[in-house]
């Protein structure tokens, strides 16, 4: 199947999602309603996550990201493909099935205000997956919560206080302390940043990443936040209407991509470097997302596209592995895009540390050079992850 | 009251401007001694996290702070004229006409039961008598330069029939159609895409343009700053606590507060660690603003102070070059060698 992400392997995975689908009806108005259509909110997506690394997802909204990460948990049921869980297939599970499962996935999620219950206390909240899932933790859960709340940064004394006495970034720290509890295989953090001040978002993204590196956690981290994603993934999924337009690992994704939506994305995020800002070239797209109730024939992107030609109108792209490791859905990918450098004039210390970061790719080194890097840290400690992508 | 305007002055000059909310737990202290000006045709931009006092400062030059539950002191000078000491009458005559207001959410601020044509010919008969013919051009003109495809036929749709991205662009059109000299727009792509919000900044910098408005752009998003703005005032706890040229805060910042901000946003063209250097704790709520230094129980460069300066005194808005103020107690030398290190940290030299 062509339209698979990674090849087939070892059933390690942390997460392995093949070709899912999501669809809600349309119903029609009045006493009978009818279904009339469907929301294609999730078309066709693929993709793996290995344990201890993170997948970001990123995309626009409405562009069926979160749909994604909720029908991986079952939070919302999938119409099709498969999930699987440390290569165990969850998709037809029972909800009771299911329970147990639970314990090794979790979620984070955006709101830190709507998503703890105000008349509990931080106790209560952080200690309810103990309750759920029947875990005696030794010494207590009194004992473990206040580890938890230690490990995220709260005042452990805080055990009693209820969320309102709480700033939204220490709200979040008390959602991550819940996700966290069971150490759970696999966390679901679906814009877990993007409710918080900047100041604090750096704070909660270097949280997550300790907590990762501590537990050995897998995130899909789903952001629509170029710069955050890059921050924490290994490999990175660019969805646009429902359907993954482009996967790569991070250095890919953002040195070279190859997909016009992401060449567009990237573009359009304005760089706090007044210079590098004013030198770069701009990729307006024109107009706004098509709905996804009707999504336009052939390739989703072509109404928006500035490379669309005939054929995007009428056939559709296959995700396809461009190159090893990196998906692409495009008729017509950029590969030459020199031309289109979105930052001009390479940063200082840039060039100096290629030679370090750049060994293994030859024609990466040639693009950092003349500087049309989108950006990505060549000294990078993150390993892009095992050979799943080659 | 409209004394012609002195030619020493910027178009809109605000100085020493404070607003006090008094409320059941105590006094809030939402602005604190703010002052800055800007030009026409300019760009200010405010940067601030929330709390900061940066909204409420735009609704106080704006003459939207009600008085009867708050108190507002300073000058706000536009144009010439005193916005703070005027009556409400006279502000009514100004707003949406010479000045003009954009804001963050465009659901909530467009009416929902009207249709947007006549929520936009309103804004014109507020201020002038012309024909319905006449208004209905001018709407549907509007409509057209800010990029609304079909104009004469989305005159008569509602709010609910445009996507956020067109909404904002409706509420563009709204603010502009008077033509005003003074334009303020709170958070105004906060709630949209990115690749809507590089349109819908790309407008509002093409309008400016061309009717020559000066803009007071209140953000969260260094990036934006660092992409329209002219000048920049950082502000934390209630006060500006640096200002200046956009290069003087990007290349050459001194307040430690702003140094914190730069190295905590994670971007595209990052060459240092993959670590982000967060500023640790949380901003102080208004209602404790701290004594002495508002950055002061996050700030960890203190010991670089003699005494407790920080603690117990409050930092002057210093000059520290050509239109560029810093509140800070570090001496001169100290304060460079504070944004050295942080700068080269951030991969970039100061020089």
């Amino acid at each position: 199947m062509s339209n698979l992400i990674g090849p087939v392997i070892s059933a390690e995975a942390a997460l392995r999602v093949t070709d899912l689908r999501t669809y809600f009806p349309v119903r029609s108005k009045g006493l009978f309603p009818k279904t009339v259509g469907q929301v294609k909110a999730v078309d066709g997506v693929s993709f793996s996550v290995q344990p201890g690394q993170t997948l970001g997802l990123v995309g626009e909204s409405g562009c069926g990201k979160s749909t994604t990460g909720r029908s991986v948990l079952r939070l919302v049921e999938p119409t099709s493909g498969r999930i699987e869980f440390d290569g165990l297939d969850v998709t037809e599970m029972s909800s009771k099935e299911m329970v147990p499962i639970r314990r090794k996935a979790a979620m984070i999620f955006q709101d830190p205000y709507n998503a703890l219950n105000p008349r509990h206390t931080v106790g209560a909240i952080i200690g309810a997956p103990f309750a759920v899932q029947g875990v005696k933790p030794p010494g207590g859960v009194r004992k473990a919560v206040q580890e938890l709340m230690e490990r995220v940064g709260l005042n452990p004394e805080h055990y009693n206080r209820y969320p309102a006495e709480f700033s939204g970034g220490q709200r979040q720290r008390i959602g991550i302390a819940r996700a966290v509890a069971l150490k759970p295989k696999f966390i679901v953090c679906d814009e877990p940043v993007s409710a918080l001040d900047v100041s604090i978002q750096a704070q909660v993204i270097n949280l997550l990443r300790d907590l990762q590196d501590d537990f050995g956690i897998a995130y899909l981290f789903i952001a629509h936040d170029l710069a955050v994603v890059r921050q924490i993934s290994h490999h990175v999924a660019v969805m646009y209407l429902g359907q993954v337009m482009e996967l790569a690992t991070r250095e890919d994704l953002y040195s070279r991509p190859l997909h016009p939506y992401t060449h567009a994305l990237l573009s359009a995020i304005p760089i706090p470097d007044p210079r590098a800002q004013r030198q770069r070239e701009h990729i307006m797209l024109s107009g706004d997302l098509p709905s996804p109730a009707a999504p336009p024939l052939g390739c989703v992107f072509h109404t928006r596209c500035f490379q669309a030609q005939d054929i995007c109108a009428v056939e559709k792209p296959e995700i396809i592995e461009f190159e090893p490791g990196h998906k692409v859905a495009c008729h017509f990918p950029i590969v030459e895009f020199l031309g289109t450098a979105p930052i001009t004039g390479p940063d200082p210390g840039l060039t100096k540390q290629t030679g370090a970061a750049g060994e293994d790719r030859g024609s990466n080194d040639l693009i950092r050079e003349i500087g049309t890097d989108y950006g990505a840290a060549p000294n990078t400690p993150i390993d892009p992850g095992p050979a799943i992508w080659r | 009251m409209a004394e012609k305007a002195n030619p020493q002055r910027a178009f809109l000059e605000v100085s020493d401007l404070s607003v006090q909310f008094p409320t059941e737990d105590g006094i809030v202290r939402a602005v604190d001694g703010v002052s800055f000006a800007i030009e026409r045709g300019k760009t200010l931009a405010i940067v601030g996290e929330s709390g900061s006092g940066k909204s409420v400062t735009a609704q106080a030059v704006m003459g939207l702070i009600n008085k009867r539950n708050a108190d507002v002191s300073g000058e706000v000078i536009f144009d010439g004229e005193d916005l703070v000491a005027m009556p409400e009458e006279g502000l009514r005559k100004l707003r949406g006409n010479k000045m003009a207001m954009i804001f963050q959410d465009p659901m909530s601020s467009l009416h929902p039961f009207y249709r947007i044509g006549d929520q936009l010919t309103e804004a014109v008969n507020a201020h002038e008598k012309v024909s319905k013919a006449s208004a209905r051009d001018r709407a549907i003109e509007m409509l057209h330069k800010v990029g609304i495809p079909a104009p004469a036929k989305r005159f008569d749709d509602y709010p609910h029939q445009f996507s956020g991205g067109m909404r904002q662009r409706v509420m563009i059109a709204m603010a502009l159609i008077n033509s005003p000299s003074l334009l303020i727009a709170d958070e105004p792509t906060t709630a949209l895409d990115v690749t809507v919000q590089a349109q819908i900044i790309e407008l509002i910098s093409q309008l400016q343009r061309e009717f020559d408005t000066a803009v007071i752009l209140i953000t969260h998003d260094l990036g934006i700053v660092a992409h329209v703005a002219d000048e920049v005032a950082v502000m934390y706890g209630a006060r500006v606590v640096e200002s200046g040229s956009v290069d003087d805060i990007f290349y050459h910042p001194q307040m430690p507060y702003t140094l914190g901000l730069l190295a905590s946003i994670p971007r595209l063209n990052q060459v240092h660690g993959d670590r982000l250097d967060p500023i640790p704790g949380n901003p102080p709520s208004p209602l404790r603003l701290p004594a002495g230094c508002v950055f002061n129980p996050r700030c960890g460069y203190q010991d670089r102070v003699t005494g407790d300066l920080c603690q117990t005194q409050r930092p002057a808005l210093e000059s520290v070059g050509a239109g560029h103020r810093v509140r800070c107690h570090l001496p001169a030398t100290e304060r460079q060698a504070v944004a050295e290190l942080v700068l080269s940290a951030l991969g970039r030299s100061s020089a």
